[in-house]
């Protein structure tokens, strides 16, 4: 875990609001785990979870735990956020991650330099805590990272 | 609400919202609906008005679906999304900031030449831009639209109609549309945009292709934006936007005239009309009515409306139509 990022004064960040199908992705990062969503009828994983499947309308799908490995497909700097919640964040790196897996998510490159994270650099999952009932998947850079 | 404040009782009504596409997308629908013999005349009218809040100052944006998922990582939505399609594109191709700040400049110099432009009169250099103060790396303030308020409106009619209109009339030649996805997660290449789709067949159905185009009005909401549609439209291949707009004067008076009106980053974005600015320029320079801005010998535009971040494309090929 990368612990809390709670600061005085400062809202947390914004959480996805509730859902049926999401509460099982948000579960598993409060315990340190990254899982996706997964169909067992076409055994495909899709990202973010939604109430079917996109590829075959499958509606019972499940979890699977993945590596929480993967490759930065694009990142910017974000420089300014009118959103109070990302005051004290600015600067800080929003990142489009390739799973290994093969599942593409948006996340948050932190820990380092932002102008450290670059387009094609590994990373792998790290965890901040939102409440008590949400942590929010991150990464962090992963040099030694295959 | 429009017809009742213009006292018309319409025989076909519609709300279309394809964000930046929407005036695009407008004009074939309004097309189609003539060919199906329910209407002869389509009022089109996109709108972006103050809010009437107290302390609400800016157009506000409704949020993307999904953008939820986003939202926790402090995505921007377009300016973080543009970024992301923007850094991508530098990554695999060598884009510069140099290039894209190009884009910005030629525009720039079109809008001096367009007095309802909101930064008329305000030339700026490629320097200008890679000094203004960057919002998501690599895109730069000045790389980025401006939101303003406003309302465009334009006529669609069947060919009889307009030809009896006091107007030079334009023809609506060829069109094609094209979405691809709402969130940029789901987006397979962000460099790649469906304008590969919608242009194509606004070409074949047109019977045209990129080097018959006189005149090109492309949805501007970022520098990037311009790179990417000239690559899928066909002007230079994938990859090569960069040079392409280096080598080439965006200009009213160069060899590929492209947002003479000054496009959204100069002209102004009152929201959904920021992408029917795109049409109307493109039918005034069609008419020959572009004033000190006018491509000579203008018969053909093409003008693209781009809606989410890369998502919504339509596109179409106008033509004068007293010819
Ligand atoms: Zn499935």
């Amino acid at each position: 875990m990368s612990g809390s990022a709670e600061v005085e004064g400062i809202p947390p960040r914004p959480v996805p609001e509730s859902s049926p199908y999401g509460e099982p992705y948000w579960a598993a990062a409060v315990d340190g785990r990254l899982v996706i969503q997964h169909c067992p009828r076409c055994d495909r994983l899709q990202h973010f979870p939604r109430p079917w499947c996109t590829a075959c309308l499958h509606d019972e799908l499940d979890f699977v735990d993945v590596s929480g490995r993967g490759t930065v497909y694009s990142c910017t700097v974000v420089r300014r956020n009118p959103n109070p919640a990302f005051a004290t964040r600015v600067p800080y790196v929003l990142a489009l991650v390739d799973l290994d897996e093969g599942v593409r998510m948006m996340s948050n490159v932190v820990d380092c330099a932002p102008e450290a994270v670059t387009v094609g650099a590994r990373v792998r999952v790290c965890f901040e805590t939102v409440d008590d009932t949400h942590a929010v998947p991150c990464f962090t850079l992963d040099p030694e990272g295959t | 609400m429009v017809a009742d404040q213009l006292g018309v009782r319409p025989s076909y009504c519609d709300v279309v919202d394809l964000g930046g596409a929407t005036a695009t997308g407008m004009i074939w629908r309004a097309a189609a609906a003539i060919d199906a013999g329910v209407c002869r005349a389509v009022l089109c009218v996109l709108a972006e008005a103050p809010d009437p809040r107290p302390g609400v100052r800016s157009p506000t944006w409704p949020a993307l679906p999904n953008a939820q998922w986003e939202r926790t990582y402090g995505s921007l939505g377009p300016n973080s999304g543009y970024a992301l399609a923007a850094a991508r594109h530098a990554h695999l191709y060598g884009t510069t900031d140099e290039q894209r700040a190009k884009v910005a400049v030629d525009q720039r110099t079109n809008a001096c030449a367009n007095p309802e432009s909101l930064f008329f009169g305000r030339p700026i250099t490629v320097d200008d831009v890679l000094t203004s103060p960057l919002i998501c790396d690599p895109l730069h303030l000045l790389e980025i639209v401006m939101p303003c308020f406003g309302a465009t409106a334009f006529v669609v009619a069947r060919g009889d109609v307009a030809r009896a209109s006091t107007n030079v009339p334009v023809r609506l030649r060829g069109f094609g549309e094209q979405v691809s996805h709402s969130s940029l997660v789901s987006m397979p290449d962000i460099t790649r945009t469906p304008i590969v789709e919608s242009s194509r067949r606004a070409y074949e159905t047109a019977g045209v292709g990129p080097g018959d185009i006189d005149v090109l009005s492309l949805y501007d909401c970022y520098t990037i934006t311009v790179i990417l549609s000239l690559e899928d439209a066909g002007f230079c291949a994938k990859g090569e936007g960069g040079p392409f707009v280096a080598d080439h004067d965006l200009t009213y008076a160069g060899d590929l005239p492209c947002n003479t009106h000054g496009g959204q980053l100069s002209y102004g974005q009152a929201g959904l009309a920021g992408g029917a600015s795109h049409v109307t320029e493109a039918v005034l320079q069609l008419r020959g009515e572009g004033g000190a801005r006018q491509v000579p010998d203008c018969g053909l535009a093409l003008v693209n409306g781009n809606g989410g971040i890369l998502a919504e494309q339509c596109t179409l090929v106008l033509e004068r139509g007293d010819a």
